[in-house]
């Protein structure tokens, strides 16, 4: 009993650590970079570059949170990625107006989430590792068939502009712009946090993260949200395709090799937990920023590159850590 | 208390006729029927195995009996799934709370049901409406909570089986179901449980009680019922009974045999 109060206060200080710590790491990263560079880091012209360079990562990272919301997984969002570029392009160049060119990403990308879907709720298969392992092969696989394994470039300029164009801002300074990708990013990042705190499937899939069984009991479709968040994951990464498409204006068949390793740390990073039902959209951006801080002032300080491999996996082990530590002290009495 | 005494019940309010359920091979009911009255409470006994729980299951629709009928209100009734079972008012509290631990208490409580706004198909959660309806509705049940917006795994075991309780009967449930509620309580928080299975009662709801306590059975049933190898062995009203008959019901003997059923066979 009188130990209560030193194990309760332990708890919330683990609290905060797991839900501010990636903030913290984000502001200190930025001010070590300051300091270290301060020409250079605070340009305008590094810090729009940061946003374009993490506007890949960050969607795919978006997916994989609401994916790992209900303690699974998405392995295939690299390929999917790859094959919604590789479409796309070869849609665009084939001739077909922009307009209906940049729906073949995200159409593609939520029809590659109903195919992952369908292998958990239909098939049955045990875990998604298995069945979005068996995507990451096959989708990887058709982008290769469809290409010949040959990149496809020559993409228009509507979709070049969502990928690489700036809109002006004014009130950044007299060259300011936002790059049109940052835009896409924080359209998409406000939508999913309103919808997963404010509409009731939202709860629903933090409901089967936390107890699958009470959320079926409850009346709750489990099947039908996993179906949703892996449509929704694939949305994400069909959307990343686009604008990747529009970043280096072709279809490359070996696009993302990878990707969804570095997603899949933004968002651990950020403090989303692997067992499903915790982390907030504002943590996973976090998260991705704290990976495109890490490359940026790397490169800034002409550091190697194997470097940030290296720190990036030191911080993941350290933030899982973290949530060891929380489960710990919330199981003790 | 006072209805238990002018007996002499009108029509069931839930009446389960012939219930069979096999798994496979296993059948873990055989031809189960079960009546329940109007604020009654039923106690259910039986040894582990007896098919208690697999009963509660189909009465709350998540299992499919294989064979039998269901009576809600003198009409037949067919339950696909507990959400149907909800719909007609009978809601169960599960044997492992099923509560959401990362969620609040007020979003447990109407978790599947949220109050809002329907736009195009969705439910935009309206907050503070489901914060003040989980306010409003503990205190009704005499349930005290720091704060509704607590998430449950904070909880001891007797609050959140409060919680649980008080999400089966946010909506009016007319039957609430409730598996094993106080085995995993620290004895402290047991006797709140058991007043507020009697304050179900005094609301007018109807109760089941699976429990494996004849403290509990005696303390706030009205009626017994034992199962005894998936089939009915005996049933009687609480006052005619005594404990020691009950226990040895859920052995499988009768009228106070010093023998067990199974050393005589």
């Amino acid at each position: 009993m009188a130990a209560q109060p030193a194990a309760d206060a332990r708890r919330q200080r683990l609290r905060l650590l797991e839900k501010y710590g990636v903030f913290g790491m984000v502001l200190v990263m930025a001010l070590v970079l300051t300091l270290l560079q301060p020409d250079i880091f605070l340009s305008t012209q590094n810090l729009t570059n940061i946003l374009r360079q993490v506007a890949m990562n960050a969607l795919l990272a978006l997916g994989l949170y609401v994916v790992i919301l209900t303690a699974g997984i998405d392995l295939s969002v690299g390929s999917i990625m790859a094959l919604t570029t590789m479409l796309l392009a070869m849609a665009d160049t084939s001739g077909w107006p922009w307009p209906v060119a940049i729906l073949v990403g995200p159409a593609v990308g939520v029809l590659c989430g109903l195919v992952n879907g369908f292998g958990l709720t239909v098939l049955r298969l045990p875990h998604p590792f298995i069945m979005t392992l068996g995507t990451l092969y096959t989708l990887r696989g058709v982008t290769n068939l469809v290409s010949g394994g040959r990149p496809v470039s020559g993409v228009s300029d509507p979709i070049r502009f969502l990928g690489s164009g700036e809109i002006p801002m004014p009130f950044l300074g007299k060259f300011g712009s936002l790059p049109v990708s940052a835009v896409v990013l924080l359209v998409c990042y406000s939508g999913t946090a309103w919808f997963l705190n404010k509409v009731s499937i939202g709860r629903h899939i933090f409901a089967v993260g936390g107890n699958p069984q009470a959320a079926r009991v409850s009346g709750i479709n489990v099947d039908r949200i996993l179906l949703i968040v892996y449509a929704m994951s694939g949305f994400f990464a069909g959307l990343a395709g686009l604008l990747m498409a529009g970043r280096t204006g072709a279809g490359f068949p070996n696009a993302g090799i990878g990707a969804e390793l570095d997603a899949i740390a933004a968002v651990i990073i950020g403090g989303a937990s692997f067992f499903g039902g915790r982390g907030t959209v504002l943590g996973v951006f976090a998260g991705v920023l704290v990976m495109g801080l890490l490359r940026n002032g790397l490169n800034l300080m002409d550091v190697s590159a194997f470097w940030q491999q290296t720190l990036i996996g030191m911080i993941v082990v350290g933030a899982v850590f973290v949530d060891v530590l929380r489960r710990r002290a919330a199981n003790r009495p | 208390m006072s209805d238990a005494a002018d007996r002499g019940p009108p029509a069931p309010l839930l009446e389960a006729r012939r219930i069979t359920k096999r798994f496979g091979a296993i059948t873990a009911l055989d031809g189960v029927d079960l009546r329940l009255f109007p604020s009654e409470v039923l106690g259910i006994v039986g040894d582990n195995g007896a098919g208690k729980s697999t009963l509660m299951k189909v009465l709350s629709g998540l299992y499919a009996p294989t064979e039998g009928e269901i009576v809600f209100d003198s009409k037949p009734v067919v339950l696909h799934s507990p959400r149907d079972a909800q719909n007609i008012g009978i809601e169960m509290v599960y044997q492992d709370l099923a509560l959401a631990g990362n969620l609040p208490i007020h979003e447990n409580i109407y978790l599947g049901r949220e109050p809002g706004r329907k736009v195009l198909g969705f439910t935009v959660v309206d907050e503070k409406l489901s914060r003040r309806m989980a306010m409003d509705h503990l205190d009704r049940l005499n349930i005290t909570v720091k704060s509704v917006d607590q998430s449950v795994e904070e909880l001891s075991g007797g609050q959140a089986q409060a919680v649980a309780i008080a999400r089966a009967t946010a909506f009016e449930g007319r039957v609430v179901i409730m598996d094993e509620p106080t085995a995993a309580l620290a004895i402290r928080e047991v006797g709140k449980v058991l007043d507020l299975i009697k304050s179900l009662k005094d609301h007018g709801a109807s109760v089941m009680l699976v429990s494996h306590r004849m403290d509990d059975v005696f303390f706030v049933c009205d009626r017994v019922m034992a199962l005894f190898h998936g089939r009915n062995f005996e049933e009687a009203p609480i006052a005619e009974t005594s404990r020691n008959e009950v226990i040895g019901w859920i052995m499988g003997t009768r009228g106070h045999a010093s023998t067990p059923a199974h050393e005589r066979a």
